[in-house]
C-alpha cells in the first residue's frame, strides 16, 4: 500500500487550563496526492482545529493529547518547532479565509509573493520576479505588473485572494489547506475563486484540504469529504457518495437545509432537534467509552 | 500630498511659535523678580537704576515692550542678555549645537535599547524571560533623568572613577573646531581620539537621558508587537516557515512603529527638559544649563530666546516624526 499524502489518524484535541473539554475526538483521514478533501462542519465541529494542527498553529490552550498527522509517513506532531519549520514551510501552504487582513499592509505584493521563493528556492530577486510575474498571471490577474508594486490595500478583496492563491502554490507544495478561502468574499467572486482554485490544484497536481460549512462548495470542488460534528466524523466518503446516498441522519439533515439552485422553490428544512440530539447522544457515549478505557 | 502637509504644518508652526512668545514675555514680566536688581549691588541710587531700566526698554508700557521685542526677533535681533552682556543669539548658537547633539545621541541611544528591547520581548513573549524583562522595563519606567544622572556620578564618577564627570571635553585639548559640533565634526574629520574624549564626556549624560525614554519606547513598542504578531499575516508569514525574529522584524515591526514614533515624538520634550537639569549636573555646556543661570539671573531677553529655541525644536521634531509616520504607512502615503 502505498503511503497517502497525509493521514491524520486517531487524533484526539482538548481546550482549557483544566484540559478537559475535547475539541477533537478521535479524528482519522486520509488525503491522497492530487485530491480535494473537504472538512465540513459547523462552526465549533473542529474542522479549523485539524487545520491549524496539521499546519503546527494551533492556538495556545488547544492541546493534541493522541494520534499523529503524517505527511508522507512522517508524523508531524514528532517534530521540534525549527524541524517542523523547515519541513512545512515549502510543502504545506495555506490560503486564508479573509483576504483583508491576510496580507501585511506595509509590504509590497512583490515583497509577499517573492519572499517564500527567495527563503526556501534560494532564487535571485530577479528569478522571484519573473516566477512572481508567471504566477499572478496564472491566477488571472489583470494587471500583473502594477499588481506586484501595489500595496494590498489598492486592491480589492477578489484581487487579493488571487494573489493569496498565486502565493500559497508559489513553491510547488504538496498540499494546501483552503481555511474557507471564499467566505468573506463576494458571492459573485466566490465561484470565481472556488474554479481558480480547483485548477490551479489539478495544474500543479496538489491536495488540498478544504475546510468549509457550505456543502454546496464541496460538491463543487472537493473529491473526498470527511463530515464533523462537535470534534467527531460523522461521515466521510466519495462526495457523490456522501451528497446522493448519505448514510448519517446528520448529513441527511444538512443536505435539507441546504440550498440547492438545482431545485428552485425547494423550501429550506433547519436541521431537526432530534438529529442534534442523537449527534449527541452519539458523542456521549463515545467519551463515556473513551472515559471506560482510561 | 507631503508638501500640502508642510506647508500646512509650517503655517501652524508659525501660530505656535507666537503663542508661545505671547505667554513667555507675559508670564515673565508677570512673575515676581526683578533683572535689574539682580545685576547692581546693594548701594545703587534709584537714578542709577532708572538708568539701567531705560536703557534695557524696560520703563516702557508691555505692549511696546513686546512689539519692539518681537520685530528684533522677526529681524533676527532676539536682544542682549542682560546677565551675560551678550547678544542672545550669538550665545545661542554657541550653546545649541552641544545640546543638539547630546539630545539626538540620547535619542537614537533610546529608539536603539528600547527596540531591541521590545523586540527581544516580543520574541520571549509567553516565557519566563518575558515577565523578568517586563519587571526590570517597568523598573527602568519609574526611574526618572536626573536619577540616574546622580547614581552615574555617584558610580562611575565617584566609587569607580572611569569616566569625566564634568564639561564636554578635556579642557587641555587646544585643536580649534570650525563649527559648535563638537561631536559631529571630530568624527567626520578622523580626528578619533578627540571623538573619544568626548564620547566619553557624553556617556553619562547620554545615558541618563536615554534609559527613561528607553524604557517608555520599549512598553509601547512591545504593546504594538503583541497586536500585530497575532495578525493574519503574521500567521502566513509563520506558515511560510519564517523563522520568529523574522516575523517579528519583518513582518510585524513596520506596522507596529506608528504609534510608538508619535510617541516618541512627544516624550522628545521631556527629553530636551530633561537636558536642563542633566546639563547642569554634568556640568555640559549647552542651552540647558544656561537656561538655568538664566532664570536664576531674571535674564529676560535670554530666557525669552532660549524658550522659542525650546518651542521651535519641539515643532521641528514632531513635524519630522508627522512626516516619518505618514512614510512608513502605505495606507496614509497615498492619501
Amino acid at each position: 500500500m502505498t503511503v497517502p499524502l497525509l493521514a491524520v489518524s486517531h487524533l484526539n484535541a482538548v481546550v482549557g487550563r483544566a484540559g478537559n473539554a475535547p475539541v477533537l475526538r478521535d479524528v482519522s483521514l486520509t488525503i491522497a496526492r492530487g485530491e480535494v478533501h473537504g472538512l465540513v462542519g459547523e462552526s465549533g465541529a473542529g474542522k479549523s482545529t485539524i487545520a491549524k494542527a496539521i499546519l503546527g498553529i494551533l492556538p495556545h490552550g488547544i492541546r493534541i493529547t493522541g494520534g499523529s498527522i503524517a505527511l508522507e509517513g512522517e508524523d508531524l506532531l514528532t517534530f521540534d518547532a525549527v524541524t517542523l519549520r523547515q519541513k512545512l514551510g515549502p510543502a504545506v501552504s495555506l490560503i486564508p479565509q479573509d483576504p483583508q487582513t491576510a496580507l501585511n499592509p506595509g509590504r509590497r505584493i512583490e515583497a509577499q509573493l517573492t519572499d517564500g521563493l527567495r527563503l526556501w528556492k534560494g532564487m535571485s530577486a530577479k528569478d522571484a520576479h519573473a516566477r512572481a510575474l508567471q504566477l499572478l498571471e496564472e491566477v488571472q490577474m489583470r494587471e500583473p505588473a502594477r499588481v506586484m508594486r501595489s500595496f494590498p490595500h489598492e486592491l480589492s478583496g477578489g484581487m487579493r485572494q488571487r494573489v493569496l492563491i498565486a502565493a500559497a502554490f508559489a513553491l510547488e507544495p504538496k498540499l494546501v489547506i483552503a481555511d474557507e478561502p471564499t467566505t468573506a468574499l463576494d458571492v459573485t467572486v466566490q465561484k470565481q475563486i472556488l474554479r481558480l482554485i480547483r485548477s490551479m490544484q489539478e495544474r500543479h497536481g496538489t491536495g488540498v484540504v478544504f475546510v468549509t460549512h457550505d456543502l454546496g462548495v464541496v460538491a463543487q470542488i472537493c473529491d473526498r469529504a470527511t463530515l464533523l460534528y462537535m470534534g467527531k466524523v460523522m461521515e466521510q466518503g466519495n462526495v457523490s457518495d456522501l451528497l446522493n446516498k448519505p448514510r448519517h441522519a446528520y448529513t441527511k439533515a444538512l443536505m435539507e437545509a441546504c440550498p440547492r439552485y438545482d431545485q428552485p422553490g425547494r423550501g429550506l428544512a433547519p436541521v431537526p432537534e432530534e438529529v442534534f440530539a442523537a449527534c449527541r447522544a452519539e458523542i456521549a457515549a463515545f467519551d463515556q467509552a473513551g472515559a471506560g478505557h482510561g | 500630498m507631503i508638501a500640502s502637509v508642510l506647508v500646512k504644518r509650517a503655517g501652524m508652526a508659525i501660530v505656535t511659535l507666537f503663542g508661545v512668545a505671547v505667554v513667555v514675555f507675559l508670564l515673565l514680566r508677570v512673575a515676581p523678580g526683578d533683572p535689574i536688581a539682580m545685576m547692581i549691588g546693594a548701594g545703587a541710587s534709584a537714578s542709577d537704576i532708572a538708568d539701567l531700566r531705560a536703557r534695557y526698554g524696560l520703563d516702557q508700557p508691555l505692549l511696546v515692550q513686546f512689539g519692539i521685542w518681537l520685530a528684533g526677533v522677526l529681524r533676527g535681533d532676539f536682544g542682549v542678555s542682560i546677565s551675560l552682556r551678550r547678544d542672545v543669539l550669538e550665545l545661542l548658537a554657541e550653546r545649541l549645537p552641544a545640546t543638539l547633539e547630546l539630545a539626538g545621541l540620547a535619542c537614537t541611544f533610546a529608539v536603539v535599547i528600547g527596540g531591541a528591547v521590545a523586540v527581544l520581548g516580543t520574541l520571549l513573549r509567553r516565557r519566563k524571560g518575558e515577565a523578568v524583562l517586563d519587571g526590570v522595563n517597568g523598573l527602568l519606567l519609574a526611574v526618572p533623568d536626573f536619577v540616574w544622572a546622580l547614581a552615574f556620578v555617584l558610580l562611575l564618577g565617584v566609587l569607580w572613577p572611569v569616566l569625566p564627570l564634568s564639561g564636554r571635553m578635556d579642557p587641555s585639548v587646544g585643536v580649534p573646531f570650525v563649527t559648535r559640533f563638537y561631536l559631529t565634526e571630530s568624527v567626520l574629520t578622523g580626528r578619533f581620539v578627540i571623538a573619544g574624549d568626548i564620547i566619553a564626556h557624553m556617556v553619562m549624560p547620554v545615558l541618563a537621558l536615554a534609559l527613561p525614554l528607553a524604557a517608555v519606547i520599549a512598553r509601547i513598542l512591545k504593546d504594538g508587537l503583541s497586536e500585530a504578531m497575532v495578525q493574519d499575516y503574521v500567521l502566513l508569514a509563520r506558515v511560510k516557515g519564517m523563522s520568529e525574529l523574522r516575523l517579528v522584524v519583518g513582518e510585524a515591526l513596520r506596522n507596529a512603529v506608528g504609534p510608538t514614533l508619535a510617541l516618541t515624538g512627544v516624550q522628545f520634550t521631556f527629553l530636551i527638559g530633561g537636558t536642563v537639569i542633566v546639563e547642569r549636573i554634568f556640568a555640559f555646556p549647552g542651552i540647558g544649563s544656561m537656561a538655568i543661570d538664566a532664570v536664576i539671573n531674571r535674564d529676560l531677553p535670554l530666557i525669552q530666546g532660549l524658550v522659542l529655541v525650546f518651542g521651535a525644536l519641539f515643532i521641528l521634531v514632531n513635524l519630522a516624526v508627522d512626516l516619518a509616520v505618514v512614510a512608513l504607512n502605505p495606507r496614509l502615503r497615498h492619501g
